[in-house]
């Protein structure tokens, strides 16, 4: 067990024929995801990655030849919600987005379909899913990970590795990791995540790793408070960050006094997560949570 | 992106909503021009992107266009919150019977446009929020067919808007919202939306902030970017495609990932050091990127070492390394650099890391204590 993605997962890779769509097909067939399919218009019937992986015009078209049941978008911004409801149309229950610099009021508009379509989506402006072992989605890198029982769910991307990179050499292995973007408007929420890792039974302890900006941490906290039994442990990005300026990700912007490091922090150890000042901290918490 | 009050009322005026135009003047002269020409009684505002410009002395009343031109002369150069006054805007001065508060914003936990409206307009609507969180309306829209005419009702209701002024008050509301929607806004506010006393609506602020990545479909709204009020190594950052913001401290930094960004900020901070800088330097940064980055950064007369923080995932160490390595050569000044590579490619970066001579680290913490040694050692 896991969650989102593993041995079962059958991937079409929209977007594949594009530099870093093809660059990281690759890096997922050589860590063993079934990349099933690719789609790029106009280039339906090529071959590719040593003519392993076919490309199709359309996403219905791989969905009915290959059988997929996920996508992963690398499609550049301007085109990306429209291959998002691509593959939520086709039927794929399972849409990772990687693609950052979408426009907010287009995803307002991608979100609320997707969720009438019963389709789940992850990003966009994320580095995607990874069950350690089964299926990397995304671009997380795959040698920084060891099988454990650890999940871990983040806002951020290079952050993310640098998490799992610290669990890993604290010979704390992981289920699944999960980057959610850090947009303000992305498909999945921290409490959403939260509630998957909660239910799966070789998940048994979960990290969570939030930065300034909106309410999601917040919101984590009151469901980790009434749900979560499993220890936690947390890291809070932007304590440092000057109030009123965007930090990058669009979502990353402190108005007044809500949406800071230090509210965040409190309301996560009200709600008994164990809250590090650095990322390399996070592994001993874990240990003193009691996670072996 | 930011806009200026005139900006915005041009952008809300195209879409129907009755304002308080004005004209706009870089001189006292211009000012004297503008007043004459408006006929009357007019204000004179100071053009910022910063709250509280009638507290700091920015907003004045004048009778005559030569007194028109002393308050011009007083504000233009005046400094507000760090941002020196370069434009005023000239307007015809209104008779305020009553001032509402209308705005629309990208709200994030909803996943929606929503509105806010309060009878209490003129005040910011925090100190609303604060001291009365009743008088203020939160609707959020539906997504797909946006704002209708029960909504624009339900808005009026709300603030009692008196019968004869429903009509014109849908005109400003649905206004607003084609505005927000045409110009990917994050945040449409008219404070106040005054009734003047010969009772017609009149939007006499506004305020209007655009979604960056909405701006590729905008061309025409980048242009109205206002480059005098930002620090101009932010401007030619975002040329380079570099996310940068400037800060006080001595440690530069140059990392890839807007939150690991943030990280090592905090991580240079907890080492007893201070960041010069946010950069981010984006997926896939080429070398070109990397040197530009550099360039940036030393820009700073304060730095005094620089770090650089290098996960790969879509960027890839070597990449970066050799970026590193040919940036350096063509610096005009040099600082210790504490490099960490990790990631995509990082082993490839190594022997190229190696070959430079640049101080290496493993891990973050230690990434970060070095970079503060440096930035010590370096200054003493």
């Amino acid at each position: 067990m896991s969650i989102l993605v593993d041995r079962r997962t059958r991937l079409v890779v929209q977007g594949i024929t594009g530099r870093e769509g093809e660059f990281h097909s690759r890096a997922m067939l050589e860590y063993g995801t079934n990349v099933v399919a690719g789609v790029t218009p106009g280039k339906g019937g090529l071959r590719v990655l040593d003519d392993r992986v076919p490309v199709f015009n359309t996403v219905a078209e791989a969905f009915a030849e290959t059988g997929v049941n996920a996508a992963c978008i690398f499609v550049p911004a301007p085109f990306a919600p429209d291959a998002i409801l691509e593959a939520a149309g086709a039927g794929i229950p399972l849409v990772l987005c990687i693609t950052e610099g979408i426009p907010a009021l287009e995803m307002v508009r991608v979100d609320h379909v997707l969720r009438d379509a019963g389709a789940r989506l992850i990003g966009p402006n994320c580095p995607g899913a990874t069950t350690v072992g089964e299926a990397k989605v995304g671009i997380i890198p795959g040698n920084i990970h060891r099988s454990g029982p650890v999940g871990l769910v983040s806002r951020s991307g290079t952050l993310t590795y640098e998490v799992v990179q610290a669990l890993t050499d604290a010979e704390l292995g992981q289920t699944t990791c999960v980057g959610i973007g850090g947009d303000p408007i992305v498909g999945s929420s921290f409490v959403e995540i939260l509630e998957l890792f909660n239910q799966d039974p070789q998940t048994e302890a979960i990290v969570m790793i939030g930065e300034i900006g909106g309410d999601e941490e917040e919101k984590a906290a009151a469901f980790i408070a009434a749900e979560v039994r499993k220890p936690m442990a947390a890291f809070i990005a932007g304590r440092t960050a000057p109030p009123g300026r965007r930090m990058g990700h669009a979502g990353a912007i402190i108005s007044g006094g809500a949406g800071t490091a230090e509210s965040k922090r409190a309301a996560l150890e009200a709600a008994g997560v164990r809250v590090a000042d650095s990322p390399s901290q996070i592994p001993r918490l874990l240990r003193e949570a009691g996670v072996r | 992106m930011k806009l200026q009050e005139y900006r915005s009322k041009e952008i809300l005026a195209r879409h129907g909503v009755p304002l308080q135009a004005g004209q706009i003047a870089h001189t006292p002269e211009q000012a004297r021009v503008a007043a004459k020409e408006l006929g009357g009684r007019v204000v004179v505002k100071a053009q910022v992107l910063a709250g509280g410009r009638g507290k700091a002395g920015g907003v004045k009343v004048a009778a005559d266009p030569d007194e028109a031109e002393k308050h011009a002369r007083q504000i233009l150069g005046m400094e507000i919150k760090g941002a020196t006054v370069r434009t005023v805007l000239v307007a015809p001065a209104v008779e305020i019977a009553h001032e509402y508060y209308l705005a629309m914003i990208l709200d994030r936990a909803a996943k929606a446009i929503t509105v806010i409206a309060s009878a209490e307009g003129g005040v910011e609507i925090e100190e609303t929020a604060e001291a009365t969180p009743d008088a203020i309306l939160r609707l959020p829209l539906h997504p797909l067919i946006g704002l209708q005419e029960h909504e624009v009702r339900r808005v009026g209701y709300f603030l009692e808007l008196p019968g004869e002024l429903r009509k014109p008050f849908g005109s400003v509301i649905t206004g607003l919202y084609r505005a927000f929607v045409e110009s990917d806004a994050d945040l449409a506010e008219i404070n106040p939306l005054a009734v003047t006393a010969d009772g017609s609506l009149l939007a006499l602020d506004a305020k209007i902030v655009l979604d960056e990545s909405g701006l590729y479909r905008h061309p025409d709204l980048e242009s109205l970017r206002d480059l005098d009020e930002e620090e101009p190594s932010e401007i030619a950052a975002r040329d380079a495609g570099i996310n940068f913001i400037k800060l006080d401290g001595t440690i530069g930094c140059m990392v890839n990932g807007a939150g690991l960004a943030m990280t090592t900020m905090d991580l240079v901070k907890l080492a007893g050091g201070e960041p010069a800088n946010f950069l981010d330097i984006g997926g896939g940064a080429k070398a070109d990127r990397v040197a530009a980055a550099f360039r940036i950064i030393l820009d700073d007369p304060n730095v005094k070492a620089i770090l650089v923080n290098i996960f790969g995932g879509i960027t890839r160490g070597d990449e970066v390394a050799h970026g590193i390595v040919e940036a350096r050569a063509t610096l005009s000044r040099q600082v210790p650099m504490v490099v960490r590579i990790v990631g995509t490619n990082a082993e490839e970066a190594q022997p190229i890391l190696a070959q430079a001579s640049l101080i290496t680290a493993d891990s973050l913490d230690d990434a970060a204590a070095l970079a503060v040694a440096a930035a010590a050692g370096s200054a003493a």
